[in-house]
């Protein structure tokens, strides 16, 4: 199976047998990918009935719950990994879900849309339209988007909260990465990859 | 998942004599009983294709199909039984009995009590769901199936598939808890305690030994059904079909007015008394009450299903109050916590708890999908 390319850049992270706790599993590639290749014990949360068919017909536990609920019902240390791939921009709390989710697993890792990416610079700065892109295919009217972000506005709050960045990716549209992104991720990365830990 | 008009036909219940004595869990011997079930489709042959349904507080083993051809009604989980259905028949052989003490052809109240020579009525031993679910596991001994696919259940019957998961996990491949509760609130057992009041109050009760009298209590069970039916439907889904529509009378001149809910309530009560007997609605009720896998392990439900190795599907309904989709979470945070195989669903209804007996879109898509899956990777289909 091929993955989605910012799914494969998260399966990588995952260590086989892992327990793995995946926030807006969507139709659960990701965790009927680790469940299949990496043997690993894995939960979806999502809220959308098409998705939760689509899990349940993949033979992935999913759970239907909505993060703007909370994740309370989850006990503290009871997962390896808990991942969120491209919903932190969508929450209505963003910050208290990544406290949520680093009280739940060991580590996670958070990927988004990154607001900073020149391409939307350019359409705000310069043509007055709120962005649209690849990424953030929707119009301001509808988006559910509500908490969109820069690199450097995330890894700001990640200092404010002390959490720990174990590892960045930045990476183009088709989730490459090269020099020129390195060198300016918070203009050049049209989607960021990180892995957190707890609090030192 | 179709969820069409397609039918398993008409249906002959069988009857299974055991033989063998049941030490029940309050310590009470049932020294031989019989049960009533039906089955529908065909075992296969290596007999891994076996799906049991456990019925609710007053259900029984006619689960689907008809009994004759001029049968006004199909069996009670019929929207959910049959070819193509969310329990497809063409795929899975479905077996659906009377649970012991209850009053459709199983050893229940109704029974001689071969001590006597008597109707056993309120000397009848309290059974509880542990009990059910060891009686049923002799019937599977007695049609040859080692294991089921499956054991699905709704409300009361959600309980039975749990305890089958944590009792015999080498026997169930799948269980399947729907509209059910790890344990009853205090709101839920307080609705069971009016139930019972209002059967034990009416003078026909005869502190239960009313057969023996040829009485019935009519009243009294009559009005514990109104009471559970009510707390089956929702505020919204009564509005729905009944809003305050006038069945009779006027009040502009001064009649009695009879509200079509009132009408309605009373006939469901009135037909009730005429196949449900109160001493199988008292055991039934208490045997709710009493239901509490934590119990055996410190009241930690974790725990209580450390044992289980099966997969889990908990579905629960968005307008059931009675047993909330919140009770449904519970039972999910459980088995997550103990690392179980689980997924749920709540499903958008407005038909309160009744809604797990209802042909409900995303529900039956929901049930079916997941017990094919299943169906599938034990049989080795699916890598």
């Amino acid at each position: 199976m091929t993955l989605r390319g910012d799914l494969a850049l998260i399966s990588h992270l995952i260590n086989p047998h892992a327990r793995v706790l995946d926030l807006g599993c969507g139709t659960g590639e990701l965790l009927a990918a680790l469940q299949a290749e990496k043997n690993v014990n894995g939960y979806g949360l999502d809220r959308d009935p098409a998705n939760i068919q689509v899990c349940l017909s993949k033979g992935v536990n999913v759970i239907e719950q909505d993060l703007d609920a909370g994740i309370s019902n989850f006990a503290n240390d009871n997962f390896d990994m808990v991942i969120m791939a491209d919903a932190l921009q969508a929450v209505r709390d963003p910050r208290e879900l990544l406290r949520q989710m680093l009280r739940i697993g060991e580590e996670c890792v958070v990927t988004f849309p990154n607001f900073g990416h020149w391409r939307c610079r350019l359409q705000l700065g310069f043509r007055g339209h709120m962005p649209v892109s690849k990424h953030l295919p929707h119009d301001w009217h509808n988006t559910p988007n509500i908490h969109l972000c820069t690199t450097m506005d995330f890894e700001k709050m990640c200092a404010e909260e002390n959490i720990k960045i174990i590892q960045r990716r930045v990476v183009d549209t088709r989730y490459q990465e090269h020099w020129a992104i390195q060198l300016a991720p918070n203009l050049m990365a049209s989607h960021a990859f990180y892995r957190l830990g707890r609090p030192s | 998942m179709p969820t069409g008009s397609a039918t398993v036909g008409k249906i002959t219940p069988q009857h299974f004599q055991c033989a063998e004595p049941l030490t029940l869990q309050n310590g009470a011997v049932l020294p031989a009983y019989e049960l009533v079930y039906e089955t529908y489709g065909t075992l296969n042959d290596n007999k891994s294709n076996a799906l049991l349904i456990c019925h609710a507080l007053s259900g029984h083993h006619h689960a689907a199909g008809v009994h004759s051809d001029d049968d006004p009604k199909p069996g009670w989980w019929d929207a959910c039984i049959g070819p193509g259905k969310a329990m497809d028949t063409n795929r899975f052989f479905v077996v659906s009995l009377n649970n012991l003490g209850g009053c459709h052809g199983s050893t229940g109240p109704r029974s001689i009590n071969p001590d006597t020579g008597k109707i056993y009525g309120p000397d009848f031993p309290n059974v509880v769901v542990r009990d059910w679910v060891r009686s049923q596991a002799a019937l599977a001994d007695h049609l040859g199936i080692e294991t089921f696919a499956a054991v699905v259940g709704g409300s009361l019957g959600g309980m039975q598939a749990l305890q089958w998961a944590i009792d015999y996990p080498q026997r169930v491949g799948a269980c399947v808890a729907i509209a059910s509760a790890a344990k009853l609130s205090a709101q839920n057992i307080a609705f069971n305690e009016i139930a019972r009041q209002a059967i034990g109050s009416d003078q026909d009760f005869a502190e239960g030994r009313y057969a023996d009298e040829g009485i019935n209590p009519d009243r009294g069970l009559g009005l514990a059904r109104m009471i559970g039916h009510v707390t089956y439907l929702s505020d919204d889904g009564m509005g729905t079909k009944f809003g305050r529509e006038i069945k009779s009378g006027d009040f502009d001149e001064g009649d009695e007015v009879e509200f079509q809910v009132e009408s309605y309530l009373n006939y469901q009560g009135q037909a009730f008394t005429r196949y449900f007997d109160a001493n199988t609605y008292l055991l039934m009720t208490k045997a709710l009450d009493h239901f509490d896998p934590a119990r055996d392990t410190d009241g930690d439900l974790v725990e209580a299903f450390r044992s289980a190795t099966c997969k889990f599907l908990i579905l629960s309904f968005s307008s059931d109050w009675r047993f909330s989709a919140q009770r449904s979470q519970e039972i999910v945070d459980a088995l997550v916590k103990a690392k179980k195989n689980v997924a749920s669903a709540v499903i958008e209804s407005e038909h309160g708890h009744d809604s797990f007996l209802l042909p409900i879109e995303r529900y039956t898509a929901a049930l079916g999908t997941f017990l094919n899956r299943c169906l599938d990777e034990r049989s080795g289909t699916l890598s």
